[in-house]
């Protein structure tokens, strides 16, 4: 007798369970990482062939020694007030050449933004996250005032922007339009961070 | 009886879970191609300094991944309590460094190389004096772009 039907079907109803015992085992065995971190550029090892002369007032220095305590510019400071300080020294524009400035243009701090460099250095003895903190408080300086201004021409973060800029998801079309404004923003408040050793003469 | 016949027949239909695998197929590929496959152990205590301004790391084809801080539990016995570096699954001591960072960075396709840049992942516990030894040796070698490798929060609970 031919068979009416064609082939019986296979009963697909334990097909989930097995889905479900992937889906099980995929979860256990990854984790999702969520690295992030606080990116630094190291200086290249010989130094440039002229030695460059930068005023003092154009350098904020900030010292870390081995107990954590921090001393600004020949002076004891919280950890807590180094983001103001640190803004306070960059938004200064002692020398009136930056308009978009907002400080107390003293003539005694820095000149302007793209002058402006701050030293850190620390001990070896200093802990590490210590030395973190301090990172992040100036490079939170840097943000902070560059936000300020994203917001000002853009009207948006500089920290959202940068990072959508840097998103390789991000469609070319939108990336390309957000380069010149990212980099605007950072050629107005550069970040000049510098753990070389800089010498007082 | 007549009420309880109807009762039968307006009985709700079973509902198809025909389309159940599915669902779940589709949940199963997504988590596969969310989620990084770690296979790397860790053999050093390490829990990261907390941080506020910290960027996402984009890509994860083009990191050295350098491990600092005390050898984990039970391994104490063995080789002390002094930080350790880890690069790779080994133990690396300061002079190896540049050879093994350098070796990383042979491993990794050539268009990536250009790019590629250190992960600073150190305890927070260590002291600065083995990061400025191993950010001398990354110079050497011109490994120049680094990141120190932080967890989201608040930064002031890092010096309590």
């Amino acid at each position: 007798m031919p068979r009416r039907k064609g082939a019986p079907e296979v009963n697909a109803g334990s097909m989930a369970d097995i889905a479900f015992l992937l889906l099980i085992f995929f979860l256990v065995t990854t984790t999702i990482e969520t690295d992030a971190g606080l990116d630094r550029m190291l200086p290249p090892i010989e130094p440039p062939d002229q030695d460059v002369v930068i005023k003092q007032k154009n350098i904020f220095t900030v010292n870390i020694n081995r107990s954590g305590q921090l001393l600004v510019e020949e002076e004891l400071m919280d950890l807590r007030k180094l983001r103001d300080a640190a803004i306070a020294f960059l938004d200064n524009g002692g020398d009136g050449t930056c308009n978009y400035c907002r400080g107390r243009k003293d003539a005694s701090s820095s000149d302007n933004p793209t002058k402006a460099i701050i030293s850190l250095k620390n001990d070896r003895e200093t802990k590490y996250s210590t030395y973190i903190t301090v990172q992040n408080e100036l490079v939170g300086a840097y943000n902070d005032l560059r936000n300020r201004e994203a917001q000002r021409l853009f009207g948006q973060d500089f920290v959202d922007m940068e990072a959508e800029f840097l998103n390789p998801e991000t469609p070319s079309a939108i990336r390309d339009d957000l380069k010149p404004k990212v980099k605007r923003i950072q050629d107005l408040f550069p970040q000049k961070l510098s753990e070389a050793e800089t010498s007082v003469n | 009886m007549s009420s309880l016949r109807t009762f039968r027949k307006n009985k709700l239909p079973a509902i198809s879970t025909a389309s159940l695998p599915d669902i779940v197929f589709i949940l199963l590929f997504f988590f596969m191609t969310v989620v990084t496959i770690n296979n790397q152990q860790i053999m050093v205590e390490n829990t990261l300094p907390l941080a506020t301004e910290a960027e996402r790391l984009m890509k994860v084809d083009n990191i050295i991944e350098i491990y600092v801080g005390k050898p984990k539990d039970g391994q104490e016995t063995l080789l002390g309590t002094a930080p350790r570096i880890q690069l790779g699954n080994t133990f690396v001591s300061m002079d190896q460094i540049a050879s093994n960072a350098l070796r990383e960075l042979y491993l990794m396709p050539e268009h990536l190389r250009k790019s590629a840049m250190v992960s600073i992942k150190a305890d927070k516990t260590i002291k600065m004096g083995i990061i400025l030894d191993l950010k001398e040796e990354l110079q050497s070698i011109n490994l120049l772009k680094i990141n120190y490798t932080t967890v989201q929060g608040d930064v002031f609970q890092n010096i309590e």
